[in-house]
């Protein structure tokens, strides 16, 4: 009997009941609406009221050809592209850069580390508005620039749109990553620091050297992290480019899904391109993983 | 490694099936039910106090068949909160804000009931609204929402930036593409105002009702964008339109991009594209004038067609109390209320004889008598199905070759209308 239960509830079934209660949580609002849109990506599914009689048949691949086929998700999947290879690496030299500054400060300290978190925790919506007023036309940016400022304007210009977008997100998001940096750096021992000093290493060099491979492991989490919230853009094209514009120049996968599966009543095309999408970035976070966790 | 990925892979998928192949009881006989019930009004205050005082009239003679009324919940549009809430079931029996577009799509999740069901239901609708009810058929002839209210679209123009501009207030030329555009390159070269006119560029599906659709309408003589199953605007007024527009971004008196606030209002622009709804609110901040739409050859104003920007009442299937529901949407739909709702908001109920009805109320309001007329020719969206996805097509090719000029008006018109053609038929 008591190899059965070993079994089931493993070694220390105690643990197994303090960890069930995140398990079901898990369960219920990752695993169950993931495999639900799974299942809805191979149907022709729509939402309908609880009792009315719908027919949902299988229809194998199609969803999947037809958004395949749709310029307009194959310029959503380009436009993210552009988004991470702009966002991931600047996320990663800026938050490394402000953080290994940080941690060598003494004064003002907890101010510069509230001023990096705030834009983290405010509402998008908020700082929409604040770059709105800074980038939209007759924005200050555009004041300051004079003659230089870009025509079109940023937020209507298809060449600038997105990179815009990559900054802002870059900029709102620092705060995390930087705190997660911080935190690694604590654990680079000080010792090696004094060896390169001693070693004729400059500050570059020191950084290069020992900081960079210090703190790996956290670079690697920065780079998952970033790849995943960057993959999830919607709130900036929808705020800040007016819905993916100029032309569907900044339109990302969530936002041609949300026009897809809530606007136009098409779940089952919506759920196609949210696992290509999942496929997508687990297949960039492996293949991060890798490079940046090889010896 | 791979096993636990494995299983929990399988686990996942096993999960979502599960979901997805449960069954759903049905609703039961609520037609003939009478009993309390729940309604939503739009959030505009004024629909509000109207709302309100309807249902306290009605809640005063039926103390046995209450009705709560609330603002529909907040939710990024009233379309996605409404299809939610037929999605969970929860919808409330009425809603007195249902758009036009969005009945094909709430049909066919089996949300609404057929208006025709009730002793009398069709005879009602087409009584009530005349010829204009059969714009609101669906496909399969019958009625799952009653024509309620439109703000027939017009151009409001700002007298005094006019003025400003040396164009005469009392008749600016505004009656042909050619005066528009005339007229427009006044008012920026002037420098009375940033811009001629500022309907939103932005993608939303709907926006082509305040550019594209409300000349589109007058240019054809009053066609939908899909008529017996096919686009219509592929065609000559349907380029021209485009064409017209194109000109008025490219010359700069269009903005390409979205002001963050009422351009109109804040004099950022000369003119809008607006219903009747727009008087009460530019009451004492804009000096205005209001003409139709222009037309190529500036059509005469009694001929031209524009826009409804209609909101419905429907019945949803998740009511339990049906009967009373069709009551009160025929009490919120009678003369009186009607007129209740004319003087409180200013919108027109969509009835035949509307100016005739409520002579009174048009005499003593002179501003609202151009709009009145013009509740006689308006143009609804066309119902039929994936209407929003159909909307969706138009707009992005008209932002592409219209807005942003990226390519030939010719080529993204072609291109709206064979998508139309193919998702009208779907």
């Amino acid at each position: 009997m008591k190899p059965v239960l070993t079994k089931v509830f493993g070694r220390q079934p105690l643990g197994t009941v303090f960890a069930a209660p995140y398990a079901l949580f898990l369960a219920l609002v990752f695993a169950y609406p993931l495999g639900l849109a799974v299942w809805i990506s191979f149907h022709d599914y729509f939402f309908a009221a609880p009792g009315a009689q719908v027919d949902r048949p299988f229809v194998g691949l199609d969803n999947y050809t037809n958004v395949l086929g749709d310029p307009d998700v194959q310029r959503a999947f380009f436009n993210v592209g552009v988004f991470l290879v702009i966002n991931v690496p600047l996320t990663v030299v800026l938050s490394l850069v402000l953080a290994t500054a940080l941690n060598s400060v003494t004064r003002g300290r907890t101010f510069l580390r509230v001023s990096y978190y705030v834009p983290y925790v405010t509402a998008s919506v908020a700082l929409v508005a604040v770059w709105l007023f800074l980038f939209s036309q007759g924005g200050l940016v555009n004041d300051l620039l004079g003659p230089l400022a870009p025509s079109p304007s940023w937020l209507v210009n298809s060449k600038a749109a997105m990179p815009l977008i990559a900054l802002f997100v870059t900029w709102k998001q620092m705060g995390f990553f930087i705190l997660l940096y911080l935190a690694a750096l604590q654990g680079v021992s000080k010792d090696l620091y004094e060896a390169a000093s001693i070693d004729g290493a400059s500050r570059f060099r020191s950084f290069m050297n020992v900081t960079v491979p210090g703190v790996r492991a956290a670079t690697t989490l920065v780079v998952i992290l970033a790849t995943i919230t960057g993959a999830n853009l919607f709130t900036e094209p929808y705020l800040l480019t007016n819905g993916g514009g100029p032309d569907g120049a900044s339109a990302s996968p969530v936002f041609v899904m949300y026009q897809k599966g809530i606007e136009q009543g098409n779940p089952d095309t919506a759920s196609a391109i949210g696992v290509i999408l999942v496929v997508l970035v687990l297949a960039i976070s492996l293949v991060n993983r890798r490079i940046l966790e090889r010896d | 490694m791979r096993r636990t990925f494995l299983t929990t892979s399988v686990a996942v998928l096993a999960l979502g099936v599960t979901a997805a192949c449960g069954s759903s009881s049905g609703s039961g006989e609520a037609r003939s039910a009478s009993g309390p019930i729940k309604v939503w009004l739009s959030n505009n205050p004024e629909e509000i106090a109207w709302g309100k005082a309807m249902v306290k009239e009605w809640n005063a003679e039926h103390s046995d068949q209450k009705v709560t009324a609330q603002e529909i919940p907040a939710g990024k549009t009233s379309e996605e909160v409404i299809g939610a809430a037929i999605t969970a079931g929860n919808a409330p029996c009425l809603v007195f804000n249902t758009s036009p577009a969005a009945v094909p799509q709430f049909e066919k999740q089996g949300g609404l009931v057929p208006l025709d069901g009730f002793s009398g239901g069709k005879q009602y609708v087409e009584d009530r609204s005349g010829d204009q009810a059969e714009q609101y058929q669906s496909p399969d002839g019958k009625y799952y929402q009653i024509p309620w209210k439109q703000n027939p679209v017009m151009i409001f123009y700002n007298k005094d930036l006019f003025k400003k501009a040396g164009i005469d207030p009392a008749n600016p030329p505004l009656k042909t593409y050619d005066q528009f555009l005339a007229t427009s390159k006044k008012l920026v070269d002037s420098g009375s105002a940033p811009a001629a006119i500022a309907p939103a560029p932005s993608s939303e599906f709907f926006q082509s009702w305040f550019d594209f659709y409300p000349l589109y309408a007058a240019e054809s003589g009053g066609k939908q964008t899909v008529e017996d199953g096919k686009a219509t605007f592929d065609d000559t007024a349907g380029k021209d339109v485009w064409n017209f527009w194109a000109q008025m971004y490219k010359d700069g008196y269009t903005p390409k991009e979205k002001y963050d606030g009422d351009s109109f209002a804040d004099k950022k622009a000369a003119m809008a594209v607006v219903g009747p709804w727009a008087i009460a609110v530019y009451k004492g901040k804009v000096n205005w004038g209001a003409v139709p739409v222009p037309t190529k050859t500036g059509m005469d104003a009694s001929e031209v067609h524009t826009f409804t920007d209609a909101k419905n009442i429907a019945l949803y299937s998740a009511c339990k109390n049906q009967k009373t529901a069709w009551n009160v949407l025929k009490f919120a739909t009678s003369k009186d209320q009607d007129n209740k709702l004319l003087e409180t908001t200013g919108q027109m109920p969509i009835r035949k004889d509307l100016a005739t009805t409520y002579a009174s109320y048009f005499s003593s309001h002179p501003d609202y008598r151009l709009f009145a007329d013009q509740a006689s020719r308006t143009v609804e969206v066309p119902n039929v199905p994936n209407s929003v996805e159909i909307w969706q097509e138009i707009r992005d090719n008209f932002s592409s070759a219209v807005i942003f000029g990226k390519t030939s008006v010719d080529d993204s018109i072609a291109k709206a209308a064979d998508a139309a053609d193919k998702l009208a038929k779907k």
